[in-house]
């Protein structure tokens, strides 16, 4: 990696309530590149995306150890908004999650909470997003309709909108895809291929041929433990541990 | 066994049927030449088409693979080492049946032998260990032989080149035999071109083994 890391993990355990989740991981994530994270389910994948936010920390019995920087910044530092981090941090989820509200306001409304602008400032953030979120010329004509009358590739890339107008560093991907059609899904692999020119990317998925298209670098997870991580192309042609090579090519188990 | 599994043995089944074809058409190609065995050598030429048929097949298989199964990492690079190859085993039995051409072109036109000015036993029988060999480490997954074919490979060219420098002065001596002479150099290039793919196949076992491309840049 030649760039400084955006995220640097070190020695990450996690824990829900007794059970160990994560053991001692250590990833570098480089700035403005697509990092895919890939391994079977239960495998940890999912919590160790979730606490570079510390969104885990809304939910009881759940605790991490270990370092997390964030452009060589303690996320878990006492000094550190929370809010302002997941602002930094923002978060894409499996199932597309609108809010209950109209287009607009699904994202105007992060945009109110992180900054106080004038009505015109807002619609042309919202619009910025939309555009971002290669939404934009989809619903500019329904902005007042409800956000969850939209299809789900499109209430998808609404999220993506809602997450990308708060004007975040890093964007957290679980897997984005999953829930929606490959018609969507295409649509929403190029997005990522856009975003990543302004944005730092983890993305979690299932799906290993998504995994090989959109990422620079693939984490593969087990056990809680990192594998191995290595550019993307490396992993999909020639990995070093056969661990690796047994999932990726299918003889798991 | 899962799916491209499957797939990928049907893939090795063909692949084992085009090598031993192109290794059987080979020896019988050496033993027309050391006999200059005239049903051999039409036997030979008449069988190129099968060898064009099987190549046809492998890589239609390969293909198939490719598209329908993305195979990835060791898969990825069996399949993509064995395109590439098939490409070679087509080619060596191409320049087979041009030896095979070049024996009844030979007893046709002489009536008397002379002994071939360079040691055709010697390349042929090295030529053969090297094509066994490289088939060998591609089936056991193993990079070992494929290097000691690369070895070997010197030897070929270092009798291929000597074998100029004879024939130049045979042709002085003699320049009835001069027609005859331009044959055997013929043969030898054809053999020492048949080594080459042989090499070719042996850097792309490495590829598929070792995950290196080792191609043009070695000593």
């Amino acid at each position: 990696m030649d760039a400084e890391p955006k995220i640097s993990v070190r020695g990450l355990n996690f824990f829900y309530g007794q059970h160990q989740a994560l053991y001692d991981n250590n990833i570098d994530i480089a700035p403005r590149k697509v990092t895919a994270v890939i391994g079977p389910s239960g495998c940890g994948k999912s919590t160790h995306l979730r606490v570079y936010n510390r969104i885990f920390e809304l939910y009881k019995d759940q605790r991490a150890e270990g370092k997390v920087l964030l452009d060589n910044g303690d996320i878990f530092s006492s000094e550190i908004n929370i809010l302002e981090l997941r602002r930094k941090v923002g978060m894409i989820f499996q199932k597309p999650t609108p809010f209950p509200m109209s287009i607009f306001e699904n994202v105007a409304y992060g945009i109110r909470l992180h900054y106080s602008l004038d009505k015109k400032e807002i619609a042309r953030r919202v619009e910025e997003a939309l555009k971002g979120a290669a939404l934009w010329d989809e619903v500019k004509d329904i902005l007042n309709k409800p956000g969850m009358a939209l299809s789900g590739g499109q209430q998808q890339r609404l999220c993506v909108a809602r997450a990308i107008a708060v004007e975040p560093e890093i964007l957290l991907m679980d897997e984005p895809t999953s829930a929606i059609d490959p018609v969507a899904t295409v649509k929403i692999e190029e997005l990522i291929g856009t975003l990543k020119k302004k944005f730092t990317i983890v993305i979690v998925t299932h799906n290993m041929q998504q995994a090989s298209r959109v990422s620079d670098y693939t984490a593969f997870f087990y056990k809680g433990k990192i594998v191995e991580f290595d550019k993307t192309r490396k992993i999909f042609t020639n990995p070093a541990q056969k661990k690796t090579e047994e999932y990726i090519t299918g003889r798991f188990g | 066994m899962i799916r491209i599994q499957k797939e990928l043995c049907k893939v090795r089944q063909r692949f084992i049927e085009i090598s031993s074809t192109v290794e059987n058409t080979l020896k019988k190609t050496v033993q027309s030449v050391l006999e200059m065995d005239t049903k051999l050598a039409e036997e030979i030429i008449e069988n190129e088409k099968i060898i064009d048929k099987m190549e046809v097949d492998l890589e239609e298989e390969c293909l198939k693979v490719l598209a329908l199964y993305q195979p990835v990492a060791t898969d990825l690079r069996f399949i993509i080492a064995l395109l590439k190859i098939n490409n070679d085993l087509e080619r060596i039995g191409d320049l087979s049946e041009h030896i095979a051409k070049k024996v009844l072109h030979i007893s046709k036109k002489e009536k008397e032998m002379v002994p071939f000015p360079f040691n055709f036993k010697k390349m042929s029988s090295v030529t053969l260990s090297m094509l066994k060999k490289s088939i060998d480490a591609l089936l056991s997954f193993n990079s070992q032989e494929a290097y000691e074919v690369l070895e070997l490979d010197n030897k070929i060219d270092l009798i291929h080149k000597q074998m100029f420098r004879k024939v130049e002065k045979l042709i002085m001596e003699s320049p009835q035999k001069t027609a005859l002479m331009i044959d055997i150099v013929g043969i030898s290039r054809y053999m020492e071109r048949i080594a080459d793919h042989i090499t070719n196949i042996s850097e792309d076992v490495i590829y598929m083994t070792d995950g290196e491309i080792i191609r043009h840049n070695r000593n």
